[in-house]
């Protein structure tokens, strides 16, 4: 793969364009005042203006707005001082109206900027992704299709859930973004990433990534140096941060294979499977969709004044790379480390685990050493694991008054992710107690000398180093439940040596 | 073939329009339709005569901006109140027949 990767890159010069739906974080819709929680029993958040009843009249959600244009203001974009929603005509039961009300031409914030950073090995590197618009729009129903396992292909009939239908959406849309070279799929993950976090410190989203709350469109293009821009393809719904990489590498990859094979790309929209991380194709695109935009009647425009915009604006707090920058001064961290961490999904979990009361340094080793670790052998998003902050400050206390070791909080971890209870459940149920008391330390220390008497000689004689066999054969005595620090200074005073 | 009309509205129009409505329309429907559309276009097309430089175009003919609601959910309606509406309702569900196009 990566030498494969590596050869696309040296023939080719990728363009991307990220196309990113979030749904805000209101209490109800976008144009009707149902709840927008996640979930819930199929159609019970639902009333005429969701369900597309003739007569129903939507009428706009002030947060939503409101979120749209303080998300603008962080993007670096200018608020337009009037705008509308627009009527987008599609025939699909997702939506009862048979059009979703979204903006067209004339979106709510246009012309901004996200500066990104991506680590490489001349350190980081920043890239300023320039956005394109920022609009509003509504989301679809949810869709099963029935028979046929799951899939379009082979379905009998498809059952609707309209709950999500109508909830706020914004689309975030950025213009070409050019000069990524090998770094592209790189670029598109950490924009996405930086853009969640925008999210989430504004208060907008909690962009709960595992429910679809961010949904992204990636567009690929490969030309040769000098020559103009390829054609490009759209592969849709890339709903996580890997797959947003991953999407953009395959793709790379399959179009530059096309393209070395002479043949053309054709411009269509392609699905991204999760489990092998291929495209495939989808729509041509080769007839452009008509989609019959229109200004929506039943609305009327959004003129926000200048003094609502200014107030919006002294409501955004620290963006997420000042933010950075200054946790990064205050832990005293290398730039790589926390580039590091932040790759690693690591940082409000440390964060988190901080606010919670544990170390700053403690709670990095945890997020970027063990849990790291596992959640790459699970392929998950650090953030997915059942492991909480006030886990980790448990953990820790119980450290810090050595009644746990590492080795043995590595084991609570385990217990924690495989959901068997509390901390002090899966403490008691494991038996992880440390053998603290000197007596049968020293009585372990004894039987372990008398198995290897030359090696008490030979501490004694100095080699100092001798003494980790003992402390090992301790340790596996005691089935890894003392603490090994406390077993070695034990043993030295045992042989009276001092270092 | 009727001739391209004034509006824009001709046959081949109007058999895209079709469609996009998923309709399926006969030859003598397309004929119909294009002279009904090029009629309607015409009778619109009239107010932009009298439509001055200085008005701009409107989708609303209230003049009302920044209308909104507060951001307050309210319980949704009971199965109950919608379903004897349904065509079909299967599993909590809406059915609807398979779908041959795509989603958007």
């Amino acid at each position: 793969m990566t030498t494969e990767y590596n050869a696309v890159i040296t023939e080719f010069d990728p363009i991307i364009g990220l196309e990113t739906h979030i749904e805000l974080g209101t209490k109800s819709k976008m144009f009707c005042s149902c709840s927008a929680q996640f979930g819930g029993e199929p159609n019970t958040f639902v009333c005429p203006v969701c369900l597309g009843m003739p007569g129903s009249m939507p009428v706009v959600n002030r947060v939503a707005v409101e979120s749209t244009i303080r998300m603008g203001l962080a993007l670096n974009c200018s608020i337009v001082p009037w705008c509308r929603f627009a009527r987008k005509n599609y025939f699909y039961p997702d939506m009862p109206k048979n059009y979703q009300i979204s903006q067209y031409d004339e979106p709510l914030c246009i012309n901004g900027y996200l500066d990104v950073t991506v680590a490489t090995e001349n350190g980081p590197q920043v890239f300023r992704v320039e956005i394109e618009r920022v609009h509003m729009e509504e989301d679809t129903g949810k869709l099963l299709h029935a028979g046929g396992a799951g899939r379009i292909h082979g379905a009998t009939h498809s059952l609707v859930d309209y709950n999500r239908a109508g909830i706020p959406l914004i689309e975030v849309v950025t213009k070409p973004i050019l000069g990524t070279g090998v770094l592209a799929p790189e670029v598109a993950k950490a924009y996405v990433a930086e853009l969640r976090d925008l999210m989430r410190a504004l208060g907008v989203s909690d962009v709960r990534m595992e429910e679809g709350s961010l949904r992204c469109d990636v567009n690929v293009s490969l030309s040769r140096p000098g020559e103009e821009w390829g054609t490009r393809t759209e592969t849709k719904n890339v709903n996580s941060l890997r797959s947003v990489e991953r999407a953009v590498r395959t793709e790379m990859i399959r179009q530059a294979d096309r393209l070395r094979a002479g043949e053309r790309i054709i411009q269509e929209t392609r699905h991204f499977n999760e489990e092998t991380g291929d495209t495939t194709s989808g729509r041509s695109k080769e007839q452009a969709e008509d989609y019959r935009y229109f200004p929506e009647p039943d609305l009327v425009p959004i003129a926000p004044s200048e003094a609502w915009i200014e107030e919006l604006r002294g409501t955004l707090p620290e963006i997420p790379s000042v933010r950075r920058a200054r946790l990064q001064i205050d832990w005293g961290i290398s730039d790589f480390d926390m580039q590091s961490l932040v790759n690693a999904g690591a940082l409000e979990l440390i964060v988190a685990s901080i606010d919670a009361g544990v170390q700053p340094a403690a709670a990095r080793k945890w997020w970027t050493g063990e849990l790291t670790r596992v959640a790459n052998e699970r392929h998950c998003e650090l953030g997915d694991l059942t492991v909480n902050a006030s886990d980790i400050f448990e953990i820790e206390g119980l450290i810090s008054a050595g009644d746990l070791t590492d080795k043995m909080a590595r084991s609570v971890f385990e217990g924690l992710l495989d959901g068997e209870g509390s901390v002090s459940q899966i403490v008691s149920q494991r038996g992880l107690v440390v053998v603290n008391d000197d007596a049968s330390l020293i009585a372990a220390i004894a039987t372990a000398l008398a198995d290897s008497p030359d090696i008490a000689e030979k501490i004694q004689g100095g080699k100092i180093a001798a003494a980790g066999s003992i402390v090992g054969a301790v340790m596996k005595a005691t089935q890894g439940q003392a603490d090994a620090a406390k077993v070695r200074t034990l043993l030295l005073e045992q042989l009276g040596v001092t270092e | 073939m009727t001739d391209s009309a004034a509006n824009g509205i001709d046959q081949d129009l109007v058999v895209h329009l079709g469609k996009l409505a998923r309709l399926e329309l006969t030859d003598l429907e397309v004929e119909h339709y294009t002279i009904q559309l090029e009629q309607i276009l015409g009778a619109i097309t009239s107010i932009s005569e009298v439509a001055a430089a200085d008005i701009p175009p409107t989708s609303h003919p209230i003049p009302l901006e920044n209308v909104y609601r507060e951001d307050i959910a309210v319980p949704g309606l009971l199965h109950e109140d919608f379903v004897p509406g349904a065509p079909s309702f299967e599993d909590d569900r809406f059915r609807v027949p398979r779908i041959l196009g795509e989603s958007t």
